[in-house]
């Protein structure tokens, strides 16, 4: 019943793949979020729907565009392989650019709402006690938008460990390269290794209900503030 | 002080506030109705709102010229303002609350943490999170932070209401001494009577964005 070795590894190899594309969009989440929750400009409407984009495509239909992206024969994968020599396509990093890319919305979406939910008249507030915007960014709308925030990570980073399709296009299913835990699943129950591929899917299970129980505890926290 | 409001016109969603007004005097009150525009008035003075047209300066310097497309940033006004709604950052304690304007330690002394502090008896409030308080602390701490950032003018939005009567006549007490001790000029604004007697020096009087009346609240309102 306890996964064995092997198992172990893909599942800390997922967490961390995950854990770090969620590291990767955080700051560019809430750099996207907060202009969507505060400001109106000219393409706003058209910025939401390329956020969203990634929740309604298929995901492999944006596995292929970030193989087309990251291919060699692309101007950016020609220029990470012959500048950086960073090699994307079928390696760990295209793992990390697929959970990030699929995540990258729900983060963004509550995020949002947590800046939305901040009472600006605070805002103005700092302001006339002395606060610069950075100031009353850092010190006030960020801890009140906190809440909105976290759950944005959860979801995000529960979305990343979900994540399949994007994933197998532009990392493929390379054995202790980017075999991730859904990867797994879905070789194992293909070779007929069901004990494994529920064993797995009981870890998944787990990982899922935990990000969604914080992810709701944390908007309904921030909905009270 | 020398607060000067010329040409101001704010359009407001019934009316268009118009004042054109110089005020002198340390403790100013603006009485009027409910949604006379007398928030609004202390709104624009902190840059909270931005006038159509106005050119408002206080000791000679402008806050605001449309003329000349000039406007001070809020933080740069050193306005304490008081607003009537909760304005505590629930987030933060009491003590992070007062000491966000100013770090408590203001050269002049009579705006030291420890006096203000003591003045408004809310010492042994300093450690409670803000959302433990009553409403009539609430309104003194919001009172203290504004007084702590050692403003110029302090903008005090019917700070009372809400309150019952016996808190209301307590705080009164307070507010007509702060004049007094710490020296700051003072804006006040109320709709009720007793209040603007008590603690104003002058009133003026504001209905549907027109001021219709100025002088000794005595006078206008006995």
């Amino acid at each position: 019943m306890w996964p064995t070795p092997v198992e172990w590894q893909i599942v800390r190899f997922t967490l961390a793949v995950c854990a770090l594309s969620t590291l990767l969009i955080f700051p560019f989440g809430l750099a996207v979020a907060w202009p969507l929750a505060r400001r109106r400009w000219p393409g706003k409407l058209f910025v939401e729907t390329l956020v969203t984009l990634p929740l309604v495509l298929p995901p492999v239909a944006t596995g292929l565009l970030l193989l087309k992206f990251f291919s060699l024969r692309s101007g950016v994968g020609r220029f990470l392989h012959q500048h950086l020599g960073i090699d994307v396509v079928f390696s760990w990093r295209a793992v990390v650019a697929a959970a990030a890319v699929m995540s990258f919305p729900l983060l963004v979406r509550s995020a949002r709402v947590g800046f939305q939910s901040v009472n600006q008249r605070l805002e103005q507030i700092a302001r006339t006690l002395g606060a610069g915007d950075a100031r009353v960014f850092f010190t006030i709308t960020l801890p009140l938008a906190s809440r909105g925030i976290g759950a944005g990570i959860v979801l995000a980073f529960a979305r990343a460990v979900g994540e399949f399709g994007a994933t197998i296009v532009v990392a493929g299913n390379i054995p202790g390269k980017t075999t991730t835990l859904s990867l797994e699943i879905f070789e194992a129950v293909q070779l007929g290794h069901d004990a494994s591929a529920y064993r797995l899917l009981i870890v998944c299970v787990i990982i899922a209900f935990g990000a969604v129980w914080l992810s709701e505890l944390l908007m309904k926290r921030s909905a009270l503030r | 002080m020398k607060l000067e409001i010329r040409q101001l016109s704010l359009r407001l969603e019934r009316f268009t506030l118009e004042a054109n007004v110089d005020l002198h005097n340390a403790r100013t009150g603006i009485f009027g109705p409910s949604g006379s525009g007398k928030t609004s008035l202390l709104e624009t003075i902190a840059g909270l709102r931005k006038p159509e047209m106005a050119s408002i300066a206080l000791d000679n310097q402008s806050f605001e010229s449309t003329a000349q497309n000039y406007s001070l940033p809020i933080r740069l006004r050193r306005i304490g303002y008081v607003p009537q709604d909760d304005s505590l950052f629930p987030h933060l304690s009491v003590r992070h609350n007062l000491l966000y304007g100013g770090n408590g330690k203001s050269k002049d002394r009579t705006l030291s943490f420890e006096h203000v502090t003591s003045f408004l008896e809310i010492t042994s409030l300093l450690d409670r999170h803000v959302q433990s308080l009553s409403r009539g602390e609430n309104q003194r701490i919001v009172i203290a932070r504004a007084l702590l950032s050692a403003p110029r003018l302090l903008l005090l939005d019917e700070p009372l209401t809400a309150l019952d009567a016996k808190l209301k006549d307590a705080i009164l007490e307070q507010l007509g001494s702060l004049h007094r001790e710490f020296g700051i000029p003072m804006l006040y604004v109320t709709h009720d009577p007793k209040e603007a007697i008590e603690i104003c020096e002058e009133i003026l009087m504001l209905e549907s964005g027109k001021i219709i009346a100025r002088g000794s609240p005595r006078e206008l309102l006995a």
